[in-house]
């Protein structure tokens, strides 16, 4: 199964949804529209002849230079042919909405209130969205690229002696 | 039916039963569990958020503090996600090398998970046994690298330095050895009648689920999926080798257990194939900006300072690239998805965690059972807190 047949098969399904492909990373990369991204990974896993039954990982990116600033990376796996696929979706930040995926892979539970406690990135649908790693009363979501490491109001280090 | 007649039960954070820092608080009907609910994150250090603003080689040390048990196998397998980006191909002694430090640490968390489920049915003396034993491997890590736990072990481009005369002395030892203490450890406990009917038809889960599930490792193997990082993407010459990959049936307890016992005895077949056919060559590739030049030049040549410093600073870039590659840990499938913007820092770096993954199928798995069949179940999934919280 090479990547040629995953990716018509996709625009065969979804035409002009399926907004790029990109092959020159190690791992055939599939940007859908929001809007399909459930509909994606349910016919990437549940399509006969496609049948990525296995969720490898899922989690959020911020491109705070883009328009749609957060995105969510899915990984998807068929072992029998060990060939994997990367879907993404990218949503603004002021509505930060995707539908969850736990309907098709019940590991995208707790990968999306990873991501949800991560990015504040809100999955519909989901049968328990609250924070997982984090305490319940943050204000804040930690690895959207504004948040810095440190306790910015700090004086006692110089950051120009730490090459940063 | 009325809420008021179950008890609910805190197991956890604290427990001695868990092996770690997690919270597991159960609705029982008198001893049946009704309902699970885990609260994870005691432990949580935002490995992810700070390797944004790390130099790459420093990113080693918080993949230590992941699957603390077997860290040599994270260390790796980052050193190896980042060899991927920089498109650098290693020789086949760091291979080998490699393999043999990997397979060491699967063999001590592999020990680890097991005797401990001897522990929580009841059975501590094949737990004094094996961990006798992992403490030959720690003093191997301690030689080669100086720490025991936190290994730090290898470098971008190979390792820092070769295996000694003494190193390759200890593993042949810990070789011959093993296989003595495993022999009475399994003779304890593999067809222990007692042993057995805590463990069989315990906290099972089936092949469907387990892969919906995520899970990955020995717990997926279990439970009938011949799925190995090692064999389907072999990574670092493991296709060089022959070994057995076993599979379960059941998805039991008793299955997780026998797999991982089998798969300690192909890691010894494997280190010892390579260890006996270790290739002549260097123990590292000069990767110029990340593998630090030898201390001689150091000290007598201005290039080399130069290096030495700029790498130590992390003021090299990595190329623009995204890759994922994923390494065989001893529970499952550990992934590294790095994306680079160019910069000296990942852009961003998500680790796909085994544990953190499987963990949540737990509720599924003990509903229906009793409270001390689910402690089991739950040391047999080989659940590691600092990996769960990452």
């Amino acid at each position: 199964m090479d990547n040629a047949f995953i990716t018509g098969k996709l625009k065969t399904r979804f035409t002009e949804d399926i907004l790029s492909v990109d092959e020159k990373g190690d791992m055939l990369t599939v940007t859908v529209n929001r809007k399909v991204i459930h509909e994606v990974i349910r016919f990437l896993k549940e399509n006969e002849s496609l049948g990525f039954t296995f969720l490898t990982t899922l989690c959020g990116i911020h491109y705070p230079e883009q328009e749609l600033q957060l995105g969510v990376v899915y990984h998807l796996h068929r072992f029998s042919e060990n060939t994997r696929i990367l879907v993404k979706t990218f949503i603004p930040l002021d509505n930060p909405v995707v539908p969850t995926v736990t309907d098709v892979f019940s590991a995208a539970n707790w990968m999306e209130r990873e991501t949800f406690d991560f990015y504040g990135i809100i999955f519909e649908g989901h049968p328990n969205l609250k924070r997982i790693l984090n305490v319940e009363y943050l204000d804040y979501f930690p690895l959207r690229k504004e948040y810095p490491l440190e306790d910015p109001t700090r004086e006692d280090k110089d950051n120009r002696f730490f090459g940063r | 039916m009325n809420d008021n007649l179950y008890t609910t039960l805190n197991l956890g954070p604290t427990h001695p039963a868990t092996h770690g820092i997690f919270q597991n608080v159960l609705t029982l009907d008198g001893e049946k569990i009704i309902d699970t609910e885990q609260t994870i994150g005691y432990i949580h250090r935002a490995f992810e958020k700070i390797a944004e603003h790390r130099p790459f080689y420093q990113v080693t040390t918080l993949t230590d503090r992941m699957n603390y048990c077997s860290s040599p196998i994270n260390n790796i397998g980052w050193h190896m996600a980042v060899e991927k980006l920089l498109g650098i191909k290693t020789t086949k002694r760091v291979d080998y090398m490699r393999i043999i430090l990997m397979e060491l640490a699967r063999i001590t968390d592999h020990l680890v998970c097991n005797s401990i489920i001897g522990v929580d049915s009841g059975a501590l003396t094949g737990f004094i046994y094996v961990f006798q034993e992992r403490e030959k491997v720690y003093e191997i890590y301690e030689l080669l690298c100086g720490a025991r736990l936190t290994t730090n072990v290898g470098r971008i481009g190979g390792f820092e330095r070769d295996f000694s005369p003494e190193v390759i002395k200890r593993i042949y030892e810990f070789l011959n050895h093993l296989p003595k203490v495993l022999r009475q450890f399994e003779k304890l406990l593999l067809r222990n009648r007692i042993f057995m009917d805590r463990t069989i038809k315990v906290g099972p889960i089936s092949a469907e689920r387990a892969q919906n599930y995520g899970f990955s490792g020995p717990n997926l193997r279990a439970a009938g999926v011949d799925y190995d990082v090692r064999v389907t993407s072999p990574y670092s010459s493991y296709d060089d080798f022959d070994f057995t990959i076993p599979v379960g049936t059941q998805g039991d307890t008793y299955d997780r257990f026998c797999v991982r016992q089998e798969e300690v005895w192909q890691s010894l077949k494997l280190i010892r194939n390579a260890l006996d056919n270790l290739p002549e060559g260097k123990y590292f590739v000069d990767v110029p900006g990340f593998y630090l030049p030898p201390k001689e030049d150091v000290y007598n040549k201005m290039e080399a300072l130069i290096w030495h410093f700029k790498i130590v600073m992390g003021e090299i870039g990595a190329p623009v690239g995204e890759i994922y590659h994923s390494v065989e840990a001893a529970n499952g499938e550990l992934g590294f998805y790095l994306v680079s913007d160019g910069g000296r820092t990942p852009y961003r770096l998500h680790f796909r965690r085994p544990c953190f993954i499987y963990y949540q199928a737990l509720p599924e798995m003990v509903k229906g059972g009793v409270l001390s069949d689910a402690i089991l179940t739950m040391s047999s999934m080989n659940v590691i807190a600092g990996e769960l919280d990452g």
